[in-house]
Formats: structure tokens, C-alpha cells, sequence
């Protein structure tokens, strides 16, 4: 069985790796290699790092900072940021990207999806989505950073893009970007039953159940988060230990297993019962 | 056994994830040498042909390149090992009908097809998927029976199951290794599959240093 996909997002702004919040404010988290390595090893299925400031402030993607990351990442790197021309896609996948998502020059230039998975394979190509609830209260897809809406139903975009020739479709919410308020379902559903290729759910996860929901009422094929996975330790195998206990398929590869454990509301480990430990004290100076 | 040390060449035809290539055989204490050029191929111990990309411009680039005549020779003639990955491993079929058709190395009886997948299946098959594997020997040695790698492909090799080694369930059967004579190939990325894709590269390592050439 093919399992779901745990993606941690790594945002990258000035070369730095930071938490976004609603892609207004950030918090910084520390050096790119460090992170991605942390990660790698924490049973995560895939990374996908983006870089929001290089279109922004016009710049190429950090090829010296990609080649140096992917060095000891052994699970696929997905690369965004500044790609808007095939040689863009050539450098970054030469640098040790696995995939490359575009967002901006999707938009800007549809055809570009086209050129690009007729070169590289549509496996290679994520198309990543900004989605936005606009003053009509309807979800809208937007440019520039969440600044700009385009006119675009999400449905619509996603359908076209998958005809164009995109592999997968990043889906990220911009208003729960951050919020710790839970995936937006809706949103989620009717992106992944509008069309046939994998989509990756992202924004908004607050706690670790968030991520079942994703995947059980949303329909997610991967399920993916940034801030969650910061400033707690084994975060990923925490949260596949919750994704396990729902019974969802997911690959388990390290020793490291939380499958006996109890958590409270906030996915935090709840200290065992005091006679478990005398026992486990007991088993211990037995010997 | 032959300790001296064996040189592997990753083929570059301007567009595989070479690098991730590289790194895992820098992790397993090998240099692989990425090069376009027929004297390095030439001299090459061991052949890599890595996958990211579409068949027919891939096969387009192996020819402008000049690449496809000393690749048979190395591989057919000379029997060298070789490791196809994923798109490496499409393209040492007969042909693909991916974009058209198109025509392969042919070094295996077998032809490139897309998926078949039923009601709401998705395509690409992205992820991680477990194997179930036919041949141990020299690839699958040390792993385990209920292991998993990463594949992301919309095509796969349709063969005579005798050289299948393993093979991956999605709504169809499908060919997840195969493995000939001195050619081997994997449909997952065992440069990207952790601890388990590392092991399936330490298997063709060993292969190779044990390799008695012609």
C-alpha cells in the first residue's frame, strides 16, 4: 500500500529557516543545513523547503545553500522559490533537489508547467497554490505572497494545472498560515476531488490530530506543516505515531516509536503511570 | 576478494538528480563520478544511469551526447555492471509510449507503459510503497521483508517476470526492480529511500567489488 506523506516545510527567508505567520510576521528558527538534517532523521517522508523572499526581492534560488543541504538528505527534497525559467529548474535539481514547485511563474506564465514537465516529467513539477477566503467568502487563489487575489477558484486552478502537466499540488491556506486553527477542510476537499494527482495539504496544523483530519476528512495524499515541527524534539515521530494510532498508513523507519505512549489535547507526551515506571525501575535493577 | 578501488560513473544526460546519486555513494564511502563523456564511460568499472525526466528527450540528449554507442558497448559487450534508477531503469526497456513512442537502449526484453489506474487512484504514484521481493540477491541481501522506498513515476516496465527481483503493488502490478546478467535497476530511488534505499546501494557496491570482469 502506498503510505501518506509526512512533508515538513521548511521557509527560508534571508538564508535563514523561520516560522511564518500568516505570511505577515516570522520568527527565526536557525541555519538551513541544520534543520534539514534534524529533520532527514527524524522519519519524515519528504522535505519541502521554500524560499519566500527570492521572487520577492528578485533573486535566483540559493543554489550554494541547496547543494550544501542536500549533502545528508537521503528522503526527497522538493525546492521552491525563485524559479521562473527552465534553466532555474536545471540548476536547482543539479544542486540536489529531487523536485522543484513553482507558484508565481505558474500564474504568471501557465504555459511553463507545460514546458517544464515536458522536459523534467511531470513527477518533478509541484505546482504550489496560495488560497485566501475573499471578502465574498469564498476561497480565492492569490499571488504575491497572499498579497494579491487573482480571480481564480481554487478548483478551477488546480483542474488546469493538473491538465498542464503539474505532478502534485502544493495547497497551502494563507489565512490559517501559522494560525494553529487546523487544516482548512473544505478547502482541502475540494481541491483533492477536483483532480487525480497527489495533493499536499498545508497550513494552519495546531496540533498533532490536525494531521488526521487532513488526511481522513480532506483527502489529502500528504499532509504537510512548519511551525508544529519546531522547538519539540521528535516531533515527526510524534506525529506519525498519531497518524499510526488512527490506523493510517504511514512508514515507520526508526526506532525510535511512540506507538505505547499517551498525549494530551496538544499531542504532548503524558508522563507514564507511576506504577509503570516502578516496574520498568524494577525490570532495570533486576539484573 | 578485490579491494582496489572500483570507478563508478554516474551518466549525466542533462537531467537526472546526479547529486543525490553522489552523495549516497559518498555516504557509502564511494566517489561516483558524474560525467557526459565517452573516455570516462570508457573506463568506468560501473555504470549509473540516474532518472529524472521524460523518455524521449532523455534518449534525445544520450544521442546528441553520443552516448548510446559506448553505453552498449560497456554494458552488452563488455558486461560492466550498471544501475538504472528509475528513469535509468525505462530506459534500458525495448521502448516508451510516454510522449509518443519512443525507442530505448533495449538491453532487456520489456516495454515502458503508462499505470493503469482505476477509479480514484492517483497518478503520478508518488510516495512510499512497500515491495515485495523476488530475487534477495545481490541487491535486497540485508533488508528486511516488510520494507518500503520511494517512488514517484507515472510509467513503469512491463517484463518477463524471470528478471523482475521485486515488484510494487498500486492498482496494478508493478515492476519495482529488475535485475539481468550485469544490469540491475530499481523503479524507486534507492538514493532517496534512507537506511533501506542505502542498503540496495551498498548491494551493487559490494556486486561491483566483487564483479569477476571479462
Amino acid at each position: 500500500m502506498l503510505k501518506k506523506r509526512l512533508i515538513p516545510c521548511l521557509v527560508l527567508k534571508d538564508n535563514l529557516i523561520v516560522q511564518s505567520i500568516g505570511f505577515k510576521k516570522y520568527l527565526p528558527i536557525g541555519v538551513a543545513k541544520i534543520a534539514v538534517e534534524f529533520v532527514a532523521k527524524w522519519d519524515v517522508d519528504e522535505i519541502f523547503l521554500i524560499d519566500i523572499t527570492a521572487t520577492k526581492e528578485k533573486r535566483k534560488p540559493n543554489l550554494k545553500l541547496i547543494n550544501k543541504i542536500s549533502e545528508n538528505c537521503f528522503v526527497p527534497l522538493t525546492v521552491g522559490g525563485g524559479i521562473h525559467e527552465l534553466k532555474d529548474i536545471k540548476n536547482v535539481i543539479r544542486a540536489g533537489a529531487d523536485k522543484i514547485s513553482i507558484n508565481s511563474e505558474a500564474l504568471e506564465d501557465p504555459d511553463f508547467i507545460t514546458k517544464s514537465s515536458g522536459i523534467y516529467g511531470s513527477q518533478c513539477i509541484v505546482v504550489s497554490v496560495d488560497v485566501k477566503i475573499n471578502s465574498k467568502g469564498n476561497h480565492e487563489v492569490v499571488a504575491d505572497a497572499g498579497k494579491r487575489f487573482t480571480g481564480l477558484s481554487p478548483i478551477e486552478w488546480a483542474r488546469r494545472v493538473e491538465k498542464l502537466g503539474a505532478g502534485e499540488i502544493f495547497l497551502n491556506s494563507a489565512d490559517r498560515d501559522g494560525s494553529k486553527k487546523g487544516y482548512d477542510i473544505k478547502l482541502i476537499k475540494m481541491v483533492s476531488e477536483a483532480v487525480r494527482i497527489p495533493v499536499i495539504a498545508c497550513g494552519g496544523v495546531g496540533v498533532m490530530s490536525d494531521f488526521i483530519e487532513g488526511i481522513i476528512e480532506g483527502k489529502a495524499s500528504a499532509i504537510s506543516a512548519a511551525n508544529i515541527f519546531h522547538y519539540t524534539e521528535h516531533s515527526t515521530i510524534i506525529a506519525k505515531a498519531f497518524l499510526k494510532k488512527a490506523d493510517i498508513d504511514v512508514r515507520l523507519n526508526t526506532l525510535a516509536k511512540y506507538g505505547e505512549f499517551k498525549f494530551d489535547e496538544y499531542g504532548r507526551i503524558l508522563k507514564k503511570e507511576d506504577a509503570g515506571l516502578a516496574q520498568i525501575w524494577f525490570e532495570r535493577n533486576k539484573s | 576478494m578485490n579491494t582496489s578501488k572500483k570507478t563508478f560513473v554516474v551518466v549525466d544526460y542533462g537531467m537526472g538528480n546526479l547529486k543525490s546519486v553522489v552523495n549516497a555513494f559518498k555516504f557509502l564511502g564511494e566517489s561516483a563520478k558524474i560525467s557526459n563523456k565517452r573516455k570516462d564511460i570508457e573506463k568506468a568499472d560501473a555504470i549509473i544511469i540516474p532518472g529524472v525526466g521524460a523518455f524521449g528527450e532523455a534518449m534525445n540528449n544520450l544521442q546528441k551526447l553520443d552516448l548510446v554507442k559506448i553505453l552498449n558497448k560497456k554494458v552488452l559487450k563488455d558486461k560492466v555492471p550498471m544501475l538504472g534508477i528509475c528513469l535509468g531503469m525505462q530506459l534500458i526497456a525495448q521502448d516508451s509510449e510516454e510522449g509518443g513512442f519512443n525507442k530505448g537502449f533495449g538491453w532487456i526484453d520489456g516495454h515502458v507503459r503508462k499505470i493503469k489506474v482505476y477509479n480514484n487512484t492517483r497518478l503520478p504514484h508518488v510516495g512510499w510503497n512497500d515491495i515485495s521481493i523476488l530475487k534477495k540477491k545481490p541487491l535486497f541481501n540485508n533488508i528486511s521483508k516488510d520494507c518500503n522506498f520511494y517512488f514517484v513515476h507515472s510509467y513503469y516496465v512491463d517484463c518477463d517476470e524471470s528478471i523482475v527481483s521485486a515488484e510494487t503493488k498500486y492498482d496494478v502490478k508493478i515492476t519495482a526492480a529488475i535485475q539481468k546478467e550485469n544490469m540491475f535497476a530499481t523503479q524507486f530511488h534507492p538514493e532517496k529511500s534512507q537506511e533501506n534505499g542505502l542498503r540496495v546501494l551498498k548491494g551493487f557496491i559490494n556486486f561491483v567489488q566483487n564483479y569477476k570482469y571479462a
